[in-house]
């Protein structure tokens, strides 16, 4: 099991202070260590499955408001034929408007288009107003409904896809990626809408303008266009590294913080802050590059914007000098070319909300396409009364292919027995609890419950009769009597109460400051991990179960509160079957029967006391616990 | 998460400009970009004067020999234009990004360096949004905000004075326009950050649902309760979607405002401005220049609200930062250097308490331990027994009475050959997200290969060489998980191979199955033979690593003993560490203790194998 000899390279002793030895500079550098890539990276096929999930997802998300967002469309149009109105109404002012009051006429016509320009403002004002209110709604209901469907689905998947996924990234699947998307839905669509509007809606405002100075000023596209696409691939790259090296910074940050204890009572603090200064000058280089790739692409934009309107002013100028083209056509142009190359410089802006957003589409995607692996039965089993009666027969269980945890197990537990399992670590006991718990589903043979496979119950059948209690014991935010009320939503107050005091809890939970009524703070953090165990342990009272499962659940309990919940166990247990799982054996001699579990094989089964005198492994451990008393 | 710590009074501008040193170093940049802002703006300005000499010369004067100098000028102007933009943006990037990092260099220095005191009061995820979210919001005050707010007050003066230069009535009904914008843009900023915050704590909250339901994954689970938490999740991410749509609203009409408002404008403009061409009291190409020019207006007006609310939120943020950086560490460093300790530690009249009107948790502790005692602490939860081990390497300091090492006050000795003397393992291993070496060596970064594996094999924790990548894989929450038993026993190799003077150890077994704990116990003799050690302990086995047992109770030592008199004689000690109270095990099966562990251990062999196979199918 050891391999010290086959490192025998000896790291020379260097410390910060008195020497530059090669293994300080090497460890500067290997610090970090090695581990499997982010998992959320995916090779390039399953980046295109995802891909295709993602547009199917989306596709989803918009279907049931296809009419909402025709209705959109429309008032966007509206909106953006208003907008555009304007400057090309100022010019027929110029042209046709002034000339009449110039030679001593009316101001009929100007009136008219002054009047045209008001309601063209009136109605782009009433129909943004309009149009932000809807899109921000359509937004908002999406998101609710996406958050909704995202939160039930992680609830429904097993727990062996929770165990490989594990529950930061379900985090920050709810979290930091439906507020990309919120982000995008927020600021993105609208800029989005309105620049490509506007872009398209310009250019042929133009062309009825004036083709000739439309064609000129069209002809800036394309290195516009070339613009984008380099700024768009750059900046991918970027925005990239600025998110890889403030995780960095931020995982660092936190370990120092919650690990302060460590830190300090090793004098951990100048290394700490070496390698601070490593991940926080990496985040600054990053950024310094995203900043810069926009001190190039803003003035960019800017440059081709208005050398395309000087180019407008001398043509124009030369056109209209020639009575090719009137000031008001000149004017209108040099209006519309300021519309023209402002939403470019946002659409830039924007393009990293997209990207991300998409990223985050994409795993959250991903996540929906995940299939239980503890599927819920298409006809369920209609089941009686329960009586609690637990066969394993000829169950196979492998966590990876090859490697076995049950090669084969058999085993009966009648209505009522409490059985203890012992064994080393990995021997298997966990994996029987999960089973009988139906977290996973055995590889071979069947787990039945008084004759039914537990495959064939409803999860709402299963759950009401089969309770697990691990080490765990998570609290929710909220009081302790909420807490024990996990159990049984509908328990009353009474029977809370009742629950605590037959576990033992009463005592304590009176004695806090507003005794079941106390908030128990962040996941407990109010309770010592004893009293958190007492609590999770009426839980489990509370909720009734036919069959109970303790996974080391006293575990964390000092010795006096072992005694007073062993106390409660008898009470527990004497009408219902039970599975127990201890380190301490002062646990398992409780129990109506004892088996002793080795690579996955029951070695001893019997009686605590039978098993004691029967000379065996059992009763080994059994001496090795009395004398550690003595 | 929401914030809950008490929002401290806001002393304005003071602290922002408080942090006026970080910008020091880049002076020069930001001379450079103030004055090639403001050469911008004139420039930008000067653009469309150039499109009013071309209308009113080469076009209604018909001088087109003036056309291609105008647009040689223009042409110029607008190269410049982008050049002087580019200038800046340049300039402030290194500018900006200098400022955040030697902020935040600074702020993790002082916060490494601050107490546990300090430590419990904050959550790390309060501080870590001082040293992301109230940073950037710093940032880019320094670099846009601040630039922007005092550019577009030029720009409007400027362009206001320019405007009634070209025609002064209608100047001034521009001016009277820009009133009610500036006026609303203010009030909509102050509305809108209060529903920001409220959107932002709604969120805090769902997301500590989302949490719950991830970490509490197991247990909703085993008792089938995924509608009920279904529904308080629904719960929250209604209201939020309620808040959201109410934030909407106040967006849709503010914005919408502010673009009417310019429109309306240039109504009265356009009607004024054409009756004033037609008597001939304007040029056409200066009404022309003044829409131009009327228009670039709005948005330094519309930017004025986002900018000063910009403005309140870096004061906010600055605030919060300086409240950190003006917290003095509590525990000082001392002068004397602890040279070749031998360990005689002494706690004496000791007294501890976390606050000044708490109640004292630790009171008239009195103990000596020469070199080489090891003592066993044990008390019900609670007792304050993991306090009175955290003062040895203060992690806190005594309230009253002081601990000795080797006769010196622990106060008076330098904090890092204090704590080079003594290491300790806690309760809760601590791991670090790095290599498995660079967290067993911790404490010592010099260490050989040779003493590593040597601490490796008293923890027990040689696993960690069959690991994927060795002693190089990386361990912690970014790295492979291991489990409750695996961390306890790196971070006892961690303790174990600081080579201490005094070995704390904080119930470091518990997790332990019982026939690893004998291995671990069975080495950490040797180990603690010539160590001071100090063991918190739960269990029987482990309180006799120690030579003496301390009773803890309600913050007193009640007795000082060996286990076997403390047992006979001392109910209280009884009831803490005997599984049976009262319950005496049998004689007969008393034995030697060693010949039981030694034939557990032919039983139980491979345990070790096992838990490695558990590793890798994770």
């Amino acid at each position: 099991m050891t391999t010290q000899t086959t490192r025998p390279s000896e790291r020379s002793g260097t410390s910060p202070a008195n020497s530059t030895d090669e293994p300080a500079t090497k460890a500067a550098r290997d610090w970090r260590g090695v581990a499997d890539d982010d998992r959320d990276e995916l090779p390039a096929k399953a980046s295109l499955v995802l891909r295709e999930h993602s547009r199917r997802l989306l596709g989803e998300l918009l279907r049931p408001h296809r009419k909402a967002i025709w209705v959109l469309v429309a008032i966007v149009l509206v909106e953006n034929a208003a907008r555009l109105a304007v400057p090309y109404l100022v010019h027929l002012g110029i042209d046709n408007g002034i000339p009449p009051i110039v030679s001593g006429g009316s101001s009929a016509t100007l009136i008219v288009i002054v009047a045209a320009v008001l309601v063209a403002a009136l109605t782009q004002a009433y129909a943004r107003q309009v149009f932000l209110m809807r899109t921000g709604r359509l937004g908002q209901t999406i998101l609710l409904g996406l958050r909704r469907r995202v939160f039930d689905h992680f609830q429904r998947l097993s727990p062996s896809f929770h165990d490989k996924y594990t529950s930061g990234r379900v985090i920050s699947r709810l979290t930091s990626d439906v507020d990309v998307i919120d982000e995008m839905l927020e600021t993105g669509f609208d800029g989005l809408v309105t620049a490509l509007l506007t872009l398209v809606g310009t250019a042929v405002l133009l062309l009825t303008l004036d083709v000739r100075l439309a064609l000129i000023a069209l002809v800036s596209f394309p290195v516009l266009l070339l613009i984008t696409a380099w700024f768009r691939s750059r900046s991918a790259v970027v925005y990239r590294r600025t998110r890889e090296t403030v995780a960095l910074v931020i995982v660092h940050f936190v370990e120092s913080m919650t690990g302060i204890r460590a830190v300090q009572a090793f004098r951990r603090e100048p290394r700490n802050e070496e390698i601070f200064d490593q991940v926080n000058d990496r985040y600054r280089q990053a950024n310094l590059d995203s900043f810069r790739l926009n001190a190039i692409f803003m003035p960019s934009i800017k440059l081709v914007g208005n050398v395309t309107i000087v180019a407008i002013l001398v043509y124009g100028g030369w056109q209209a000098y020639h009575d090719q083209v009137t000031v008001g056509v000149l004017t209108a142009f040099l209006l519309y070319l300021r519309q023209f190359f402002e939403p470019l410089q946002d659409i830039s802006q924007f393009y990293n909300t997209f990207q991300s957003a998409s990223a985050a589409l994409e795993k959250l995607s991903g996540v929906l396409a995940e299939e239980p692996d503890v599927p819920e039965p298409l006809r369920p089993a209609t089941v009686g009364t329960t009586r609690g009666r637990v066969t394993l027969s000829g169950v196979e269980f492998s966590y990876v292919d090859g490697v076995p945890v049950l090669p084969g197990l058999d085993l009966d537990v009648p209505a009522g027995q409490t059985l203890a399992l012992v064994g080393t670590t990995g021997a298997g006991k966990t994996t029987i609890a999960k089973l009988v718990a139906r977290f996973y589903d055995p590889t071979g043979g069947r787990v039945l419950l008084d004759g039914t496979d537990l495959r064939d119950l409803a999860e709402d059948d299963l759950r009401r009769r089969v309770v697990m209690v691990t080490q765990e014991n998570f609290l929710f935010t909220g009081t302790v009597a909420d807490n024990i009320r996990f159990g049984r939503p509908e328990a009353s107050y009474d029977e809370v109460v009742e629950a605590a005091r037959v576990i033992g809890a009463h005592e304590f939970i009176s004695a806090l400051p507003d005794g079941y009524d106390t908030p128990v703070e962040k996941r407990g953090s109010r309770l010592s991990a004893g009293q958190r165990q007492l609590v999770a342990f009426a839980r489990a009272f509370l909720a009734d179960p036919a069959v109970l499962i303790l996974d080391e659940a006293t575990s964390s309990l000092d010795i006096p509160s072992e005694r007073l919940v062993q106390q409660a166990l008898r009470t527990i247990l004497a009408d219902r079957t039970a599975f127990v799982i201890a380190h301490r054996l002062s646990t398992v001699e409780t129990a109506d029967r004892v088996i002793v579990l080795e690579h996955g094989r029951i070695v001893e089964d019997g009686a605590p006391a039978g098993l004691i005198h029967a000379g065996g492994r059992y009763a080994t451990l059994h001496t090795a616990w009395v004398d550690s008393l003595a | 998460m929401p914030s809950d710590q008490p929002v401290p009074v806001p002393s304005r501008s003071r602290n922002l400009w408080r942090l006026r040193p970080y910008l020091r170093p880049h002076i020069w940049r930001l001379a450079m970009m103030f004055g090639s802002s403001v050469i911008g703006v004139g420039v930008s300005l000067a653009i469309p004067l150039v499109s009013r000499s071309v209308i009113d010369g080469p076009v209604n004067r018909r001088e087109i020999d003036l056309l291609v100098p105008l647009g040689l000028l223009a042409l110029t102007l607008g190269v410049t234009e982008a050049g002087l933009i580019f200038i800046r943006r340049w300039v402030q990037s290194r500018a900006v990004s200098g400022l955040e990092t030697a902020l935040r260099h600074d702020l993790y220095v002082r916060l490494q360096a601050l107490p546990m005191e300090f430590h419990t009061r904050w959550q790390s995820g309060q501080l870590l949004s001082r040293v992301t979210v109230d940073l950037s919001t710093i940032r880019r005050f320094m670099g846009f905000g601040l630039l922007f707010l005092v550019i577009n007050i030029l720009q409007l003066i400027v362009v206001t004075i320019l405007l009634l230069n070209l025609y002064w009535p209608l100047g001034i009904v521009v001016l009277a326009a820009a009133v009610p914008i500036i006026w609303l843009s203010l009030r909509f900023e102050k509305r809108y950050l209060a529903i920001s915050r409220r959107v932002q704590d709604q969120q805090g909250d769902l997301a500590t649902h989302i949490e719950e339901s991830a970490l509490g994954f197991r247990v909703i689970k085993a008792f089938g309760r995924r509608e009920h938490v279904k529904s308080q999740f629904d719960d929250g991410a209604v209201k939020l979607y309620g808040t959201s749509l109410e934030k909407v609203r106040l967006a849709s009409r503010f914005w919408t405002f502010l673009e009417v408002i310019p429109n309306l404008t240039l109504v009265i403009v356009l009607l004024l401005g054409a009756l004033a061409v037609g008597n001939g009291s304007v040029s056409l190409g200066t009404l022309v220049a003044f829409i131009t020019l009327m228009l670039s207006l709005i948005w330094p007006v519309e930017s004025l609200g986002f900018i000063l609310a910009m403005a309140q939120e870096a004061m906010t943020s600055a605030d919060r930062i300086t409240e950190i950086l003006d917290t003095e560490s509590s525990i000082a460093s001392g002068l004397t250097e602890l040279e070749n300790p031998r360990g005689h530690l002494r706690f004496e009249n000791v007294s501890f308490r976390f606050r000044p009107d708490s109640p004292d948790l630790l009171r008239g502790i009195d103990l000596d331990l020469p070199p080489g005692t090891t003592l066993a602490l044990v008390g019900a939860t609670g007792a304050g027994k993991t306090t009175l081990t955290s003062l040895v390497p203060r992690l806190y300091d005594v309230t009253g009475g002081r601990v000795t090492i080797d006769g010196h006050d622990i106060r008076d000795l330098t904090l890092t050959s204090l704590r080079r003397a003594v290491a300790s393992a806690f309760d809760d291993p601590t791991l670090f997200s790095m290599s498995v070496r660079e967290n067993v060596t911790l404490g010592r970064p010099d260490a050989t290969e040779a003493d590593v594996q040597q601490a490796l094999q008293i923890a027990q924790a040689t696993f960690a060489n069959d690991l994927p990548w060795g002693l190089d894989t990386r361990v912690g929450e970014q790295g492979m998980s291991l489990s409750g038993g695996q961390r306890q026993r790196l971070a006892l190799a961690r303790a174990v191979l600081a080579r201490p003077a005094v070995l704390v150890l904080d119930d470091t077994l518990s997790a332990l199955d019982v026939h690893t704990e004998a291995l671990v116990e069975e080495a950490l003799r040797r180990v603690l033979a010539g160590t001071t050690g100090i063991v918190v302990a739960h269990r029987a086995s482990t309180v006799l690593l120690a030579d003496l047992v301390a009773l803890l109770e309600d913050g007193r030592i009640t007795r000082v003993g060996t286990h076997h008199d403390l047992l006979a004689t001392v109910p209280a000690y009884r009831r803490l560490l005997a599984a049976d109270d009262g319950h005496e095990p049998p004689d007969a099966v008393r034995r030697d203790r060693d010949v039981a562990m030694s034939r557990a251990h032919d039983i139980e062999s491979g345990s070790g194998d096992t838990e490695e196979r558990e590793v890798h199918a994770r």
